[in-house]
């Protein structure tokens, strides 16, 4: 009688997938990490205080998972939410009352509120550790977007359940466009721009306008945040995070004391 | 707390506490436990007199554990109802009422972040922060009791303030901790404990299980936190109920907190691309070569004391203070303090412009130039209408508005160069021009929070500048 587990392994379907044997062995260690599409994110051997927690506080690593927390848990939350007035807020009410799987929509905003915190964290730990400095100083721009970006993620997010705490949030948050200096109807340098006495910057114009595709926080900012929140700023994300994690690796890995 | 009877509260908090102290309890406990296991036990001091002819001493394992059993006894009292026994006194909370106000927060949080930065050798003895972090539980534990605090803390959304709060406390020990050591090896001609551990090892599995353990502990953890706290569902969104206060989101109270000394366009436009614009140079200008992957303070310490000055005393002191802190019309509220929406605060806030014209030489404010009253320019009325209020603009930034406009320009305009002669001289030699500049105007951007702050306390400045018809307030 042969092992089932060996049967599995020995098949044609196991080998088309796995092209080594299990990695037990130096060998094999070596060479799953060069096969596996996932684990090649990785380098194949890494100084010891480089996985070491007191030193990298693994806030990289959280702030990536969180993100796919986020991705899973918010395809989900899709199927059970339509971005418009009339239905945005009884969606979430049900996610709340009645589906079985409304604890997505806990995971999904604890899993927000814990990226912010872990982005901030990690960024912490890479100045602390001056790991920004050269040869790996792109990279730390590249993940100052990635900052901004998880930001816009969380407050594009914040206005989805369209209850009073996310209008009245996102309202406080937008105003702040109307005084963008030149580009907000109430910006200094506003008056200057004028074309034959008529503003020009006015508040169907400005900044403010554009962020929220109306007057006021209303039907058009839920549809235009539900789709930065769910495709542009993900999309945007995704690229940015591709660049960061190849840049980690070819910037010479983790960072450590020469 | 609205809608609950103080019965009801009490049972509230009394269920949270209860198995809060006892997660204290056991965090102590498995330090004590660590502490004996791992060898690292030591006689703090010893019993007077001696039992069978043997000193009887007090270790650390000791005390933790008794810590751990105050714990445990705060959390059969707390947790059987009783929380008036488990809180703070009356009168010091009052105390603290009464004497917190923006000032002394503000003031308050630097000194303390002053006094663990130059005493830093002290505090991060694990011992030390060990005791301080126990404090820190303790002092949120004995303050749950007080309803107007559990309100605003256990608010849903304002809970993950509270946990980075302690995250920022537990790894900025860690960095320091990790970082006074380095700087007593390298002083001492060793290499930083990160050198030591230099062999290379295999990804997997090391690391590679490192993460699918760091995946479920997450997992858990997020699966426990939605279970434990439901996310918060208001009611449906009106357009003419306004909320008070009416907030941004956590991660934006520091900018909304900033909107009490600068207008809008500073505070949420311009300051904020400065901030990010400074994130994003920080590598470009820190030209120091040293502390490159590894934690230090001594060898980089110029960049170290902006960095924090920037992160923890700007940016996190105050989304805490604009997060727990303001009530209703954006007032400051004590943090056992009801939030009463008709708490008046009086403001008599006054312009540099009105202090000079009118209270120092006793005239009233000069107006603005405008072309209808000079007839006798002769301009198309076309032109004169493009022009006018590029004039209205100028002659107030530069007539009413004078001495304002001279302080700006000397900060940002007159200050560097003196920087780069002074103070900064090694700086301006090793950057160059153009990189000190940006420095030198990054800094001073940074630093304008802080003075304006100093200004508004002590001489109720409003604006240096207060162009209001344009907008334009500075």
């Amino acid at each position: 009688m042969p092992d089932l587990g060996e049967t599995i392994r020995e098949s044609q379907i196991w080998k088309s997938i796995f092209r080594h044997p299990m990695p037990v062995d130096r060998r094999n260690r070596i060479v799953v990490m060069l096969t596996n599409f996932f684990l090649h994110l990785h380098p194949v051997s890494i100084k010891k205080q480089g996985i070491a927690l007191s030193y990298t506080w693994c806030m990289g690593g959280v702030t990536f998972f969180l993100f796919l927390v986020e991705t899973v848990t918010g395809v989900l939350l899709m199927f059970y939410y339509r971005p418009t007035v009339e239905w945005a807020y009884t969606d979430i009410q049900m996610l709340r009352d009645v589906h079985s799987l409304g604890i997505l929509r806990e995971i999904h905003r604890w899993g927000a509120h814990a990226m912010v915190i872990t982005v901030w964290l990690h960024m912490y730990r890479v100045f602390l550790t001056g790991s920004y400095k050269p040869p790996r100083e792109f990279n730390w721009v590249v993940g100052v977007f990635l900052l901004l970006l998880t930001l816009l993620l969380s407050f594009t997010g914040y206005l989805l359940p369209w209850d009073q705490l996310a209008v009245w949030a996102i309202t406080v948050g937008s105003n702040m466009a109307r005084a963008t200096p030149f580009l907000g109807h109430e910006g200094p340098g506003q008056q200057l721009l004028t074309l034959g006495g008529v503003d020009m910057i006015t508040n169907a114009s400005d900044a403010r306008f554009a962020l929220l595709g109306a007057r006021e926080v209303g039907e058009e900012t839920l549809n235009r945040f539900y789709i930065l929140h769910c495709i542009a700023i993900p999309l945007g994300v995704a690229l940015l995070l591709a660049i960061h994690f190849w840049r980690v690796r070819k910037d010479g890995g983790i960072s450590g004391p020469l | 707390m609205h809608g609950l009877s103080e019965l009801q509260f009490q049972d509230l908090v009394s269920s949270f506490l209860g198995p809060y102290y006892i997660a204290l309890a056991l965090m102590n406990g498995l330090a004590a436990l660590y502490l004996w296991r791992s060898g690292q036990t030591k006689a703090w001091f010893n019993l007077p007199g001696s039992i069978g002819g043997k000193r009887v001493a007090i270790t650390n394992v000791v005390v933790w554990l008794l810590v751990a059993m105050v714990f445990a006894v705060l959390a059969a009292i707390a947790g059987s109802g009783n929380t008036s026994i488990a809180s703070l006194p009356e009168w010091l909370r009052e105390a603290i009422n009464n004497s917190t106000g923006p000032v002394v927060y503000s003031v308050g949080s630097s000194a303390v972040l002053i006094i663990l930065y130059l005493f830093r050798g002290f505090f991060v003895r694990p011992a030390i922060a060990w005791a301080i972090w126990n404090l820190m539980w303790l002092f949120l534990g004995l303050s749950m009791t007080d309803p107007d605090f559990y309100d605003i803390v256990a608010k849903p959304d304002n809970v993950p303030i509270v946990m980075l709060v302690f995250l920022l406390a537990f790894f900025t020990w860690l960095a320091t901790y990790r970082a006074v050591i380095n700087d007593e090896r390298i002083a001492n001609g060793e290499p930083p404990l990160e050198k030591l551990d230099d062999e290379k090892i295999l990804v997997w599995p090391d690391l590679v299980y490192t993460e699918l353990i760091c995946m479920i502990a997450l997992t858990a953890f997020l699966i426990f936190w939605a279970i434990a706290l439901p996310a918060p569902l208001e009611e449906a969104a009106s357009s003419v109920k306004t909320p008070n206060p009416s907030k941004a989101p956590w991660y934006f109270l520091g900018l909304q907190e900033m909107l009490v000394y600068y207008d809008p366009w500073m505070a949420g436009v311009v300051l904020p691309s400065m901030i990010v614009a400074g994130l994003m140079a920080i590598p470009y200008l820190d030209f120091n070569k040293k502390g490159n992957g590894y934690y230090t303070i001594k060898e980089r310490q110029f960049s170290y004391i902006v960095f924090q000055f920037g992160f923890l005393e700007m940016w996190i002191t105050l989304i805490v203070l604009g997060t727990l802190l303001r009530g209703p019309n954006w007032n400051f509220f004590g943090p056992y303090e009801h939030w009463d929406a008709h708490k008046v605060e009086a403001l008599n806030n006054v312009n540099l412009s009105e202090y000079v014209w009118q209270r120092g030489l006793n005239m009233s404010l000069p107006g603005a130039l405008s072309f209808s009253d000079m007839p006798w320019i002769p301009l198309p009325a076309w032109l004169t209408a493009f022009l006018n209020p590029f004039l209205q603009f100028f002659s107030l930034l530069f007539g009413r508005e004078l001495p304002g406009t001279l302080l700006v320009l000397g900060y940002f305009i007159a200050l560097p160069p003196v920087m780069a002669l002074t103070v900064f001289r090694g700086f301006y030699q090793r950057m160059g021009f153009i990189r000190f500049m940006i420095m030198a105007n990054l800094l001073l951007f940074m630093a304008s929070l802080p003075i304006k702050m100093v200004l508004r306390w002590v001489f109720q400045l409003k604006y240096l500048i207060a162009i209001p018809e344009f907008f334009f307030n500075f």
